[in-house]
């Protein structure tokens, strides 16, 4: 099976995020970036899929070029080649999308496989406009992905709102992963030494020929409310007071 | 003045809530921008829905019934909003940001090449402007953006609105004609996670445990103190992956966003992922025996204690309160 895993740099999600003071964007100065964790989720997807019934797994990503350090790691996991649109930073999420339809209409993948969402943006919505523009099914939010042999359809788990529903798509489609779709692997160090002789191309997103004019465009980011929260009690006949008297719920 | 549609939402004829919520971010957008809200079911046999929305203030609501819509499917829904969107006119349609809304309504910006701001928490006008705010970065920041293009699409966080009341009068429901081919989607099953207790993101109090709670037998501690409270009950990213509790059990930013008049959290540390979830819950309780777990500096009233002995603790002391 061909497979394009579609993967996005983000700001490491373990640390805090620090909000510029003009408000402009996040502070990443001292920030990891890596693959973002669905995505991460999405390429162990892909190379034990290819490990079980061969084939090959491309890696893509769209935005700057920095991006080319965390695809890298993906094709030290085990993807064999890559394709990076380069692009600025800032698209929305239809550009993206769009710049992705362009690559998939070249490359013919059987399957796209991506996070359901970025957890810096955290939009939810790349892999579903791109099916859509590709008129393929989707499947979103899987934690589960199997073949039946030969009948050319995927069988996909997907965590909703109300517990896990199974659908059936048929080949080609765009699956986005959640989160208990499987344990990704650590790079080996074998892999990183074959990772730096992969092909990685990169492909000018002019070139493209995409309208990627915004249509959502940030204008500024704030802190949330804080919470004034940090009181102790003693004991629990202390929180079972101020539950009752305090703060009436009880 | 173009108006604006919401996308209701129900499981085979089982009205979901959700779609309250949404009924007042897009009055909310009507205030602001001008127009009618109207409301779409798309189902089959769902005449139930439709007359239970149009309960809920809205002008009218648009029943689109078929045998394709019986089970939910993305491949069904977003053709046939868009056609509906593309007939009526509408300038704006609104849909829960629960995993229905956030399935489809992607698939319709696709389809309309119309811009959609996911989970939005506030809407407001700057000048003759639209300002749209959503959270990003687990809730860390809220981010203000501007849309351009026709019809707007959202999908609305539930927690930030407040559900629509019911309305005096019921609205009337039209039949319109929605087509859907399935397009190489079919439904296989739906595995139920059956309870008796609320939905998560409708419990007015919800328990919740995390690591801490150490097994899965360990659950029949927080059962007892979610009865005394008919609360619903959660878990944290780690209890869920351990296998104690079932996935959709899970708070946090890619899990449930809640926010209940009382939220319990035992055993939890309280990692960014997870405080997105619930932090906004109007009282927090933290009982947890490492006094620098980051969810005391959210917590309402933490108690650094073994919960092993403060949570049965706690439900003979609230036993005793309601027996007085």
């Amino acid at each position: 099976m061909k497979i394009l895993v579609a993967i996005k740099p983000v700001p490491n999600p373990d640390e805090k995020v620090k909000i510029r003071p003009d408000g402009s964007g996040i502070n990443l100065d001292n920030i990891k970036m890596v693959i973002n964790p669905f995505c991460e989720i999405a390429v162990e997807e892909a190379l034990r899929i290819k490990e079980k019934q061969g084939g090959e797994v491309a890696v893509l990503t769209v935005g700057p070029r920095e991006g080319e350090q965390q695809v890298r790691t993906a094709l030290a996991m085990g993807a064999d080649r890559a394709i990076l649109v380069e692009a600025d930073k800032g698209l929305d999420c239809l550009a993206v999308a769009k710049y992705m339809a362009k690559i998939v209409e070249q490359e013919k993948p059987d399957l796209v496989l991506m996070g359901k969402q970025a957890v810096d943006d955290d939009n939810n919505q790349v892999g579903q406009i791109l099916a859509a523009l590709l008129s393929w099914p989707q499947a979103t939010f899987a934690s589960k992905v199997e073949f039946l042999e030969g009948n050319g359809k995927a069988r996909v788990g997907r965590e909703t709102d109300g517990g896990i529903e199974t659908i059936e798509v048929t080949l080609p489609c765009v699956v986005t992963t959640d989160l208990r779709l499987n344990e990704p692997r650590y790079a080996s160090l074998p892999g990183i030494m074959k990772a730096k002789k992969k092909e990685m191309k990169v492909v000018p997103a002019a070139s493209l020929g995409v309208d990627a004019a915004p249509k959502v465009r940030l204008l500024s980011l704030a802190p949330p409310k804080e919470r004034a929260g940090g009181r102790k009690v003693a004991d629990v006949a202390e929180l079972v007071a101020k539950l009752k008297n305090e703060a009436k719920v009880l | 003045m173009a108006d604006i549609l919401v996308v209701a939402e129900h499981q085979e004829g089982v009205f979901r809530k959700t779609t309250l919520a949404t009924i007042t971010a897009a009055k909310a957008y009507a205030g602001l921008a001008g127009g009618e809200v109207d409301a779409l079911v798309l189902g089959d046999n769902a005449g139930a829905v439709a007359d239970t929305v149009a309960a809920c203030g809205v002008r009218k609501v648009l029943l689109g019934e078929g045998a394709a819509f019986a089970k939910y499917l993305a491949v069904t829904h977003a053709p046939a909003v868009a056609g509906v969107v593309k007939e009526k006119g509408y300038g704006a349609v609104f849909a829960p940001a629960s995993t229905f809304g956030k399935d489809f309504m992607p698939r319709l910006s696709g389809l309309l090449d119309a811009p959609l701001a996911s989970d939005i928490v506030g809407l407001s006008m700057d000048g003759d402007k639209l300002r749209v705010r959503r959270p990003m970065y687990a809730g860390n920041a809220i981010a203000t953006v501007e849309m351009s293009g026709s019809p707007l699409l959202f999908t609305v966080r539930q927690t930030a609105f407040d559900p629509a009341p019911a309305a005096g009068a019921k609205a009337p429901v039209e039949k319109v004609s929605v087509s859907a081919e399935a397009g190489g989607s079919a439904f296989v099953s739906r595995q139920e996670t059956k309870s008796e207790r609320p939905e998560l993101t409708d419990a007015t109090v919800i328990v919740s445990a995390g690591r801490g709670i150490k097994a899965q037998e360990n659950f029949k501690m927080v059962e007892e103190l979610a009865d005394l409270f008919h609360a619903a009950i959660g878990a944290s990213r780690a209890a869920v992956d351990a296998g104690w509790a079932p996935n959709d059990w899970q708070v946090g930013q890619t899990g449930k966003i809640v926010a209940p008049e009382l939220y319990i959290a035992l055993g939890i540390s309280g990692a960014i992922q997870h405080l997105a979830g619930m932090k906004d819950s109007k009282v927090i309780v933290a009982i947890n025996k490492d006094e620098e777990a980051p969810i005391f500096q959210v917590a309402d009233y933490g108690l650094v204690a073994d919960l092993f002995k403060a949570v049965p603790e706690m439900i003979s002391e609230i036993k005793k309160l309601k027996s007085a």
